[in-house]
């Protein structure tokens, strides 16, 4: 109590010392200062940073100018950022990109199939630890070597897979979300399943055991007791899966075609260029629009994000 | 049959049968499964949701693609024929995928030396006490986050219009003449060196403070202490950071394609015309790298089958190699 009274008397200081003019005539010699306590490591590092953000700022300021003001000066700053809104409402009303459409079937697609990936792969996991046969050994080395099979392998016959799939179901597969949903259930298993497996491996039985005594049944002692362990590697996977699926063209590609109605943002958008290559404000404007949904995301789950990521590539 | 209180059930069931002699009467004996049988049950029920997408949209292509490359498959349901090895043999004089896997190869040993020297520099950058580090790391990781796809379209506009228009760094784009590779292997660098770093970044903080220090009353300099203290207890994040960057060196395919489509077109080199028995030069694409081959072979030029033999061929290899790597590395760790 006392500390944060303590800590409310010093900030009503500063703040009063802010406005007093005395501290204003300081402030450019501070600034001076921090600039000469600076390492030369970290003027090395600033400089990097400003590098490696280049591109992205050299990108937002051109969604703002016309597609002539482009070509003839990429460098200078927009003249005003009303062009930046008449260019967001160009794309909004574009029909090969259909901005909405494709935002909503990314955020289906994706968040279905992690879900989906993420409970599946944690029970089959669960299983093939808990069961100490040969059998479950087999079935856990044959899903890891998915890990190796590259796509290109599968991406020719998978179009054909499509085909055969609507012949001998009878239902629509092609442009449909559930088929996106189900291949990407497929490909994301080994990584997920190798992932938990390690995982539930160091989880102690007695949990289990004592919840079956107390009289679980087997969907209960894992959905209640052993996935919310899991809830680590869950967020790591959450996040490895989330910006492949995210970010993935050739899958969808293949399964859904370019202008299908079921197209993801990576789809609209090469659908977009492939007729607008020389319009750079649009497509500029595209590319933004599309890239802003993860990094507001990254924004908000920055340590999960590097951490997820950094944990499954050690793993 | 209730799903909870298993077991009570089945023993109440059993000790209801000892009372009432015939088994008809009692329909909960008909439906009760052994201690077994339904161990099995709950084993498949709870490995479906996993397996049967993955058999049915991973391995169900592989084997089909396996068998197409060995027939005169379109691509198509057509009745294929069985041509033995004629897709494979063909390859050894198939100068655009001679060419492509060369390519590929010199662009995957530069992705993994020009990724891992940034990506380890940026680490022991960032991992000095910097007053903004959080920034820096957030900041260099941050082109990882956005796909491939559009990354290829945003250099692409940096390259032809901001660096040879703008800043006239160059007299034509770098992406329609032989700086191409160079240009892809700078983008390729600016999307993963941030991730790799984090790799890196990582294993340098889990070295122990002390023996830093200790090696420094010791009187080890800057260098000495990266040598013989760093490296040997990072090396793990080597192994790691090798085999990530040369897997994904070679699956690349959504940069390239974005970026410069496989091209720009130039010439077949002389050694070109040799080792595929060409008479006469050619046209190859310079950046046109395996995966973009495959893809171009099958969907844009309807070779379905030679195509399948090509990926048949590239998994192998990748396979291959992958183990390979692993292993080598594995060795040197405990040399190390």
């Amino acid at each position: 109590m006392s500390t944060l009274k303590l800590k409310l008397t010093r900030f009503r200081d500063r703040l009063s010392a802010l406005t007093k003019v005395e501290t204003w005539k300081q402030a450019p010699k501070n600034i001076f200062n921090w600039f000469k306590s600076l390492s030369p490591l970290e003027i090395l590092a600033f400089a990097l940073l400003i590098l490696f953000i280049f591109p992205f700022y050299i990108v937002v300021i051109n969604t703002a100018k016309t597609n002539t003001a482009i070509i003839d000066s990429p460098m200078s700053q927009p003249e005003s950022w009303s062009v930046f809104v008449n260019n967001v409402q160009r794309i909004l009303d574009n029909d090969r990109l259909a901005y909405v459409n494709s935002l909503f079937n990314s955020v289906i697609i994706t968040t279905a199939s992690l879900v989906l990936i993420g409970v599946s792969s944690a029970m089959a996991a669960w299983v093939l630890v808990r069961t100490k046969t040969r059998l479950s050994m087999t079935l856990f080395l044959f899903f890891i070597s998915g890990l190796v099979i590259p796509f290109q392998i599968v991406m020719l016959p998978l179009v054909t897979l499509i085909r055969v799939l609507e012949n001998i179901t009878f239902l629509p597969w092609r442009d449909t979300h559930h088929a996106v949903i189900i291949a990407y259930m497929g490909f994301g298993a080994p990584l997920s399943i190798f992932l938990f497996h390690g995982f539930i491996k160091s989880i102690p039985i007695d949990i289990e055991e004592a919840a079956i005594i107390d009289g679980c049944s087997r969907p209960q002692v894992f959905f209640r007791i052993v996935l919310p362990i899991l809830k680590p590697i869950f967020v790591t996977l959450l996040v490895l899966n989330g910006l492949w699926i995210w970010n993935d063209f050739l899958l969808p590609l293949l399964v859904i075609g370019r202008g299908g109605s079921t197209q993801t943002l990576p789809l609209a958008v090469a659908n977009f260029a492939g007729g607008f290559v020389r319009q750079w404000d649009l497509l500029l404007t595209a590319l933004v629009m599309s890239a802003i949904p993860v990094i507001i995301l990254f924004l908000f789950a920055q340590k999960h994000i590097i951490k997820g990521m950094t944990s499954g590539a050690v793993k | 049959m209730s799903d909870q209180q298993r077991i009570p059930v089945e023993v109440k069931a059993e000790a209801m049968n000892d009372v009432l002699p015939t088994t008809e009467s009692n329909p909960k004996r008909k439906f009760s499964l052994g201690k077994k049988a339904q161990d099995r049950l709950w084993f498949w029920l709870f490995l479906a949701p996993a397996l049967i997408p993955f058999l049915l949209m991973v391995i169900t292509p592989f084997i089909m693609g396996i068998y197409f490359s060995f027939t005169n498959w379109d691509g198509g349901l057509n009745e294929t024929e069985w041509i033995g090895l004629a897709n494979f043999r063909a390859l050894s004089t198939d100068f655009r995928f001679i060419y492509s896997f060369v390519r590929t190869a010199i662009y995957a040993v530069g992705n993994v030396i020009l990724i891992n020297v940034v990506a380890f520099s940026l680490a022991l950058l960032v991992t000095r006490k910097l007053k903004l580090q959080n920034l820096y790391r957030a900041g260099f990781f941050i082109p990882n986050l956005i796909g491939g796809l559009i990354i290829g379209y945003l250099w692409s506009f940096i390259y032809t219009v901001v660096l040879t228009r703008g800043l006239s760094l160059f007299e034509i784009s770098p992406l329609v003449n032989e700086n191409a590779m160079l240009a892809l292997l700078v983008v390729v660098t600016w999307q993963f060196a941030g991730y790799i770093m984090m790799i890196y970044i990582a294993a340098l903080q889990n070295v122990p403070e002390d023996l830093i220090e200790a090696s420094q009353i010791d009187g080890a300099n800057a260098l000495q202490r990266l040598r013989n203290i760093t490296l040997p207890l990072i090396a793990q994040a080597f192994t790691v950071s090798l085999f990530l960057t040369l897997v994904t060196a070679f699956k690349q395919f959504d940069t390239v394609f974005s970026l410069t489509g496989g091209g720009p077109s130039i010439s077949s080199p002389g050694w070109l015309e040799s080792v595929a028995g060409l008479e006469t030069s050619r046209t190859v694409e310079f950046t046109r790298l395996v995966t973009v081959q495959i893809y171009n072979w099958g969907f844009s030029r309807g070779n379905f089958a030679q195509a399948q033999a090509q990926a048949v061929t590239f998994f192998i290899i990748l396979a291959i190699f992958s183990i390979g790597q692993v292993y080598f590395n594995k060795k040197r760790e405990v040399e190390l």
